[in-house]
């Protein structure tokens, strides 16, 4: 709030001399060299314009808040909530895939530390190139896997983007839940064993239940990655829905408030399904008989 | 034909080899440790390759392996360019700036009870926002050079190192302190040689996740805008070209100095906190 006035008031200036108004040091290509504080001292009159432009380099909360709501609550008040320049509706494009690549990423961490905990080989071989996929950065990777699927005959712009959180999602899977299957002690397998349970039984009723606390924190980075994923996975595709979308339409239109409020409701999206989760943890660990 | 089948012989040979060696009575030694993934990688690569030639797929969809290696030997001089650009002027810088600014800020809000206990969900619930939407903010304000994607890996970078580096700075024990006052040890004395060292495991992890983020944020930021160098921009210019063997090859840069930083922090993590039990195993 208290940097919207320095970081607009070149912009307030630059409008208040077009409109006719006396401004200390005239012309804007002078303004350039002079500090924003002294601009503002020199021209008192002007900073409060700075808080109501139509393209702020820094929009006031109130203004991003005004047009959250004309983009969502507005719109369902009249009706057109599933309208294309509906937050609601991006935010729907964006969360379905996201969930998606989650249920995607999510599946194969399961499935790839289950193979790491019983198999030796998948162990050595399969670890090594997780911890490296991560660090190859996906965004450069996020164009080449829509190329790919739309050569494949995919033309489904849902896809690709679920591919990419999925990649970016399943890590933290993997690494959390093969902690997890072999947070067992070695006296708890040894126990199962004196009972006479097989392989499956001893996954089943210990390996599985004690990884459940494990799986649930990997979940909600996951998910957020997710998230994070999708969002990236929309910049650099051409794609024309879903908030990532918003925010490149919005550079490159140069409209502020669509970046804005695209940002806020992915952080909105982000903390509702991080919370989802956490409560989802809380029910199931309190009926498991664990506490979190 | 011959090709997909010889990959696909190829793979159950590895896969075999891998079981032995695995299996083996040297399992546990370094360089089974090392030449096991390395088969494995070696593995896919074959299988890429095979299924490239083997059922014709034109390069401009999915480029061979060797096609992407000989375009990356005869190409230096732009990847070169472009890493010089992104890497070391971006995302190098930024991720200097921001981890240090976060790990000083970190000290400081410590001193005070209230703002680390607020601090810690707040910042727990950003770290997990989609920050790199701030992207094109940042090039908006910074211009479309360096600084804006130096900027951009700032704040990707802050908010990980911060709260990893809060919580690190919490992990001595009571005893632990008491020891220190009982050596008539101040503030400053008891931060430099007991609580800063016992925080060096957080630290590192903190450092470890931003360096991937910091090369995240720093091609997507040229995404947004950028001189006519840099690998995001020669990444999305090269899409539309369809020059995409190029396209691999910058991702093989980019995937090699993500891991090398990676190696590099996490080599510097091991000399450092050479005390700690998960680098003593």
């Amino acid at each position: 709030m208290l940097a919207v006035g320095p970081m607009n008031i070149r912009g307030a200036l630059d409008v208040a001399e077009r409109s006719g108004a006396e401004i200390v040091p005239e012309g804007s290509v002078p303004r350039r060299d002079v500090r924003v504080w002294r601009l503002m001292l020199d021209n008192p009159d002007h900073v409060a314009q700075g808080y109501d432009l139509k393209r702020p380099r820094l929009p006031t909360p109130q203004q991003v808040w005004s047009e959250l709501w004309k983009t969502t609550g507005a719109m369902v008040e009249r009706g057109r909530t599933w309208s294309k320049r509906s937050l609601i509706y991006h935010s729907w494009i964006t969360l379905n895939s996201t969930l998606w690549g989650f249920l995607l990423g999510t599946s194969i961490g399961i499935l790839g530390a289950i193979a790491i905990t019983y198999s030796r080989v998948a162990d050595m071989s399969v670890m090594p190139w997780a911890i490296i996929s991560q660090t190859v950065p996906i965004v450069a990777l996020a164009p080449m896997i829509i190329v790919l699927s739309n050569q494949v005959g995919i033309e489904e712009r849902a896809v690709p983007k679920a591919i990419i959180s999925a990649y970016l999602c399943y890590f933290p899977v993997l690494v959390g839940m093969v902690k997890g299957l072999r947070s067992p002690a070695p006296a708890q397998l040894d126990l199962l064993k004196t009972y006479n349970a097989s392989g499956t039984q001893s996954f089943l009723k210990l390996r599985l239940p004690a990884s459940v606390p494990f799986l649930f924190t990997s979940l909600k980075v996951g998910i957020a990655a997710a998230l994070v994923g999708t969002i990236v996975g929309e910049l650099p595709t051409g794609a024309i829905s879903g908030l990532g979308a918003r925010i490149l339409i919005g550079d490159q239109f140069g409209n502020p408030f669509a970046i804005w409020s695209a940002l806020f409701a992915a952080a909105i999206l982000a903390g509702v399904m991080v919370t989802c989760l956490d409560v989802l943890q809380r029910v199931v660990l309190s009926r498991m008989g664990m506490r979190s | 034909m011959i090709w997909l089948g010889f990959s696909l012989v190829f793979w159950v040979a590895a896969w075999m080899l891998n079981i032995r060696l695995a299996n083996s009575v040297y399992s546990k030694s370094l360089a089974v440790r090392i030449v096991v993934p390395l088969i494995f990688g070696a593995t896919l690569l074959v299988l890429w390759e095979g299924i490239v030639r083997g059922l014709n797929v034109s390069p401009i969809i999915l480029p061979a392996p060797s096609l992407v290696a000989q375009t990356l030997a005869g190409s230096t001089d732009i990847l070169w360019i472009d890493l010089k650009q992104t890497v070391l002027k971006g995302a190098l810088r930024g991720y200097v700036i921001g981890a240090s600014v976060a790990f000083v800020v970190a000290v400081l809000i410590d001193r005070s009870r209230f703002l680390t206990r607020g601090l810690l969900p707040i910042g727990n619930f950003v770290a997990a926002l989609p920050i790199v939407g701030i992207a094109p903010i940042l090039v908006n304000w910074f211009g479309f050079d360096w600084q804006s994607k130096a900027a951009v890996v700032v704040v990707m970078v802050f908010f990980p190192v911060l709260v990893n580096t809060v919580q690190g700075l919490r992990e001595t024990d009571a005893m632990q302190r008491d020891l220190m006052r009982t050596y008539a040890a101040g503030y400053g004395y008891t931060l430099l040689k007991l609580r800063l060292p016992a925080a060096m495991p957080f630290v590192f992890n903190g450092l470890k996740i931003a360096t991937t983020l910091a090369l995240i944020g720093a091609i997507v930021a040229e995404y947004f805008g950028s001189p006519t160098r840099g690998m995001g921009f020669r990444i999305s210019t090269g899409v539309g070209s369809l020059s995409i063997d190029l396209v691999w090859a910058e991702i093989t840069v980019a995937a090699l100095v993500g891991t090398g930083f990676y190696g590099i922090v996490a080599w510097i993590e091991k000399h450092v906190t050479f005390w700690h039990p998960s680098q003593r195993g």
